[in-house]
């Protein structure tokens, strides 16, 4: 993984209340934008049995996993379910309205 | 390791530990196991266990439940099948075994199967005792057909598919104890008619005199329950099957049913034959052990120790805890010394506790008693030299854990006798709660203490539903729910976390369906951010509620709905249903089950050029394509060029036909015509669960229409009925007849009646085989065929216009909705990925 700034694409690619998923320098990363308009980044690999995480219902605080409903937490990707924990990176969106993440 | 194997003679090379067999798989063997293993038993002992029953360990006292309906057959097992396999014991379930060599150490089975053991345990429990009464058994020597025993889950799913059958209206109980009596209840729910009739002179006689007899009594006729006491049954009426049942002296009842619920026997054939000590039960020494057998232990039911056989649960948690101290030799010192027998329970839905006398039996013993009949209250307490010897309490638990503890250990007590029965502005609940030992029982139905709620809450859990989960206290007969819930809230100090979600319709904003609506359609919600902005504490979005809501207000304001797409569960924001490796599933519609060989043709051509891992028939009849990538679910559908079949959503699914009377030699009616009506008007329409239908052409019910959620069956002279609440998923159930109508046309009208008030009524995500016993059908049927609420244009209305705001939602595929709707979420790493055949 090659740390520092990545440019994902345009903010308007994510639909409010929504992720997507993208593959970045071999990381798989779902990035949601919430119905607030700030974003947040997340491993896009459910932890339990591989679920596909950018495929999940959000609200302000959480993500769950569409196949086995495991939540876990946007900022810290902490599961308040039990299940593992995803990783979490700062993302947030640039002058031109593009969605840029940073890896450590 | 082949040397090591042939010298200590054990299957599997290596494997030193010692060889542990328990007979019977009941909550007492199970439970032993359990405890065996808390003291790492694992580590000394390889385990095997034998069950008569085909299962794993399941909660018996559940059963009562189980008959009413109120908890499914699956929803009460404490040990599944996994269970055993993670904690690599083996378990013969559906093997009895028929004897032990005490001197080779062997055990016997009925699959011919020779077992070694080092250590043995028998745990076979008790059965039905079935009294010398005439006509109960067949020439054959089976059970007359109708009559059943109330022991195990196979006798009480027999009794429920028994007593739903069509002209099965009335049951006779015999035996007008615990057993009998909630048998008596549970029947009731199946609307059948019920008499108890007891030998006793009371009823519960073994647990209470008959002053308290009386007051039960009243209440459990109350409950439409008729009560025959000293009523002896002499002969089981029928030949072939239960017509009825003969009484001494009294007139003979006529009955469908006869439940034998007359006391137990405990299982002791085996011993017998193997010779150990049998004198009423197995006999045990305070270590739990048989008399002069070192290797051989025994616990539960089929135990007698020091004179006492006990047929409740708690003390075999005690018997389990001592056995397992001796078994792995965790503590040598541990002794049983009987438990005293307070019992606590609920019965027919009335709370019962009882311990040690029944009545004064000395001039100088004091009996307080207060009898309120009409409320159903009893309480009767002995007292002698100042201390608790006897109680009954009825219709009131409050105090009972204060008596018990009081009871059990002696305490000395008030001066003023009144407030052992009331709470007297004294010290109150919470004081009583505060003054209980840790290892006071709280939960006896599953031997939770005190200690163990609190030890809960402490680690942060306070919410009284996941105590509840994470300890099991509360989930038996229920009896104990109000001491659990002081128990919890002393224990968090007043800061107990309301159950959020239990009446609410979703968790997320804090109200019931009903109330829900009313704000919706008052403040004009039309979205579901709407709602929660409105309505959800602190405007806060909730994700688990989002479904639930996006669900009511298509129903509530069908074309008018803002639909935003985030508050979709993702099958149905793809319109496709998701499986475990990330790919979707594809089921065209395919009307009634009806299909033509230019479909056909499409279907195959679209299987091949998209290179679809798997074509299967689902049980609706219809066509599944499995393991469509997300990205290939648009041009599946352009080529296919027909519209979705609702396969994934909590919708109107399908209708389920036969061939009827087009085609078949015995139609009545033409049942495939109907089920293709009737799914072209309510395709797609959402509902609390998914809906699924069925016509069928005559009686023969080819398409199992009894089993639907609204099934049709066509029946002589033209005429068809409709059956409601049916289900043969994880749960099965027979349906209710709503009515029979003599036209087509008068079918969808009920049927979308129905399903329209179901929508309107049901919780989220419950189906029709749980709304309508609950609703009931008279009631519904009132509403619906009568229109006795004066509803039923109104409903009809609504589900019109949601019928009108019906559109194919593959249509989609040509203008995607949000930017990247199709977009993979996947292959981001290699997943399981279903084998291709
Ligand atoms: C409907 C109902 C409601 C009840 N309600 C309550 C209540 O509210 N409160 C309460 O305290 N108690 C209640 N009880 C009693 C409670 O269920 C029993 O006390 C408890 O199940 C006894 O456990 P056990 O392991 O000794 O026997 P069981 O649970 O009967 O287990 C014995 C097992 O051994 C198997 N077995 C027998 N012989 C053999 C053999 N030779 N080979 C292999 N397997 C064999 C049997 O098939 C059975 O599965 C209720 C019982 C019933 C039936
Ligand atoms: C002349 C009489 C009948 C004929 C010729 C007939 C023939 C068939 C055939 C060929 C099948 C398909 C088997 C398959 O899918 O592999 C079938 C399935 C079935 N039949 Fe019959 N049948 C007859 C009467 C009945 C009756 C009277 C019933 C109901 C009591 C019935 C119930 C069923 C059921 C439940 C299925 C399975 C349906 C499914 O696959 O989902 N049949 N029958
Ligand atoms: S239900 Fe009756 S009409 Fe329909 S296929 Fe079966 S036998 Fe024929
Ligand atoms: S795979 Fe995510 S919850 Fe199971």
């Amino acid at each position: 993984m090659s740390a520092g700034l990545h440019v994902l694409g345009p903010v308007d690619e994510i639909p409010v209340g929504e992720g997507r998923a993208y593959s970045v320098a071999s990381e798989q990363i779902a990035v949601f934008r919430l119905r607030d308009g700030s974003l947040r980044a997340v491993s896009a690999v459910c932890p339990h049995k591989g679920g596909p995480i950018a495929d999940g219902t959000i609200d302000r605080a959480v993500v769950m996993c569409p196949l086995h409903q495991h939540a876990f937490e946007l900022e810290t990707g902490c599961s308040t379910t039990g299940a593992g924990p995803l990783r979490s990176y700062p993302v947030f969106a640039d002058g031109s309205q593009n969605v840029v993440v940073r890896f450590p | 390791m082949t040397a090591l194997a042939s010298r200590t003679g054990r299957s599997t090379p290596g494997d030193t530990r010692r060889r542990l067999v328990v007979i019977g798989n009941g909550m007492a063997g199970a439970r032993a196991v359990e405890e065996i293993l808390a003291r790492g038993g694992a580590v000394q002992y390889r385990v095997t266990m034998f069950g008569d029953e085909p299962y794993g360990n399941y909660n018996r006292i559940m059963l009562s439940h189980v008959l009413s309906g109120e908890e499914d057959a699956g929803g009460i097992f404490l040990n599944s099948l996994d269970w055993y396999r993670e904690n690599g014991i083996t378990l013969h379930a559906g093997v009895r075994v028929e004897k032990i060599d005490r001197f080779a150490k062997l055990v016997f089975s009925d699959d011919g199967r020779a077992t070694p053991y080092d250590v043995l345990i028998i745990a076979t429990g008790s059965r039905s005792f079935m009294p010398a009464v005439e006509g109960l058994y067949t020439p054959g020597g089976r059970l007359l057909p109708g009559v059943f025993a109330f022991r195990t889950i196979d006798d009480t799913q027999g009794m429920v598919s028994y007593a739903q059958q069509d002209h099965h209206g009335r049951a006779v109980v015999i035996g007008g104890g615990l057993l009998g009596l909630e048998a008596a209840r549970g029947l009731q729910s199946h609307g059948v008619g019920v008499d108890v009739v007891h030998s006793g002179g009371h009823l519960m006689n073994a647990q209470m005199g008959p002053d308290g007899g009386a007051v039960l009594r009243r209440s459990v006729e109350a409950l439409g329950i008729r009560v025959h006491t000293s009523s002896r049954t002499t002969a089981i009426l029928g030949g072939d099957k239960v017509r009825g049942v003969q009484l001494r002296d009294r007139p003979d009842i006529e009955c469908d049913l006869v439940v034998v619920a007359a006391g137990i026997r405990p299982n002791v054939e085996v011993a017998v034959t193997s010779g150990l000590p049998v004198e009423r039960a197995i006999v045990v020494d305070d270590h739990m052990r048989v008399p002069d057998e070192d290797e051989i232990y025994a616990v539960g039911e089929c135990v007698q120790h020091r004179g006492e056989v006990y047929g409740l649960v708690a003390p075999l948690w005690e018997q389990a805890a001592v056995l397992a101290d001796h078994v792995t030799g965790a503590d040598p010192s541990s002794v049983y010394l009987g438990s005293r027998t307070a019992t606590k329970l609920k019965v027919a839905g009335v709370d019962v506790a009882s311990m040690g006398l029944q009545a004064p039996e000395r001039d100088t013993d004091e009996h307080v008693v207060f009898s309120e009949p009409s409320r159903g209250v009893f309480k009767s307490i002995v007292i002698r030299d100042s201390k608790i010897v006897g109680a009954t309490l009825l219709g009131d638990s409050r105090k009972v854990a204060y008596l018990t503890q009081a009871f059990d250990r002696g305490l000395p007590l008030p001066e003023e006798r009144v407030s052992l029965l009331f709470d007297l502005g004294g010290p109150g609940d919470e004081a009583g709660v505060a003054e209980l030992d840790g290892d006071a029982q709280v939960c006896n139905c599953n031997g939770v203490s005190k200690q163990v709620i609190a030890d809960t809450v402490k680690g942060g859990c306070t919410a009284l539903s996941g105590v509840m989960d994470a300890t099991r206290a509360g989930k038996g007969c229920g009896s104990c729910k109000l001491l659990v819930r002081q128990v919890v809230e002393w224990a968090a100090d007043g800061a107990v976390a309301e159950d959020p979600t239990a009446a609410y319709y979703v968790p997320g904003v804090p109200l019931e369906k009903a109330a829900l609506m009313t704000a919706i359609r008052e403040q004009g919600l039309r979205s579901v951010s709407a709602v929660f902005a409105a309505l959800a504490p602190g405007g806060a979005e909730d994700a688990k509620s989002k479904m639930g809501l996006a669900s009511l207000l298509k129903m509530m304001w069908a074309g008018e709905y803002i639909d935003e797409r985030d508050a979709r569960f993702v099958n149905d924001r793809v319109h496709a249903n998701i499986q475990r490796d990330g790919t979707f599933s594809v089921v065209p519609q395919m009307k009634g089950g009806v299909t033509s060989p230019e479909q056909l043709r499409r279907i195959a051509d679209v299987a091949d050029k998209y290179n679809i891992p798997m074509v299967k028939l689902t049980g609706g009849q219809r066509i599944d394509l499995l393991g469509v990538p997300k990205e290939d679910l648009p041009k599946v559908w352009a080529d296919l060029d027909m519209p979705s079949g609702y396969a994934y959503g909590k919708s109107f699914r399908t209708v389920k036909t036969c061939v009827g009377q087009e085609f078949c030699r015995f139609g009545t009616g033409d049942s495939t015509k109907l089920g293709i009506q009737i799914e072209s008007r309510f395709q797609g329409i959402e509902s609390p669960a998914k809906l699924k239908l069925a016509v069928s052409g005559c009686p023969r019910n080819c398409a199992e229409s009894l089993v639907k959620d609204v099934g049709v069956v066509a029946v002589d002279g033209g005429r068809w009925e409709i059956y409601i609440g049916g289900a043969a998923g994880a749960h099965i159930r027979k349906g209710d007849l709503l009515a029979t109508v003599d036209d087509p046309g008068t079918v969808t009208l009920l049927a979308g009646r129905f399903m329209q008030y179901y929508r309107e009524r049901a919780n989220w995500l419950e189906r029709t085989y749980s709304f309508v016993p609950r609703v009931g059908i008279e009631q519904l049927r009132a509403v619906i065929v009568d229109d006795a609420e004066g509803i039923a244009a109104r409903l009809d209305e609504a589900m019109q216009r949601s019928v009108d705001s019906y559109a194919d939602p593959w249509a989609e595929r040509n203008s995607p909705f949000t930017p990247g709707q199709f977009r993979t979420s996947l292959p981001l790493e290699v997943l399981p990925r279903v084998p291709v055949r």
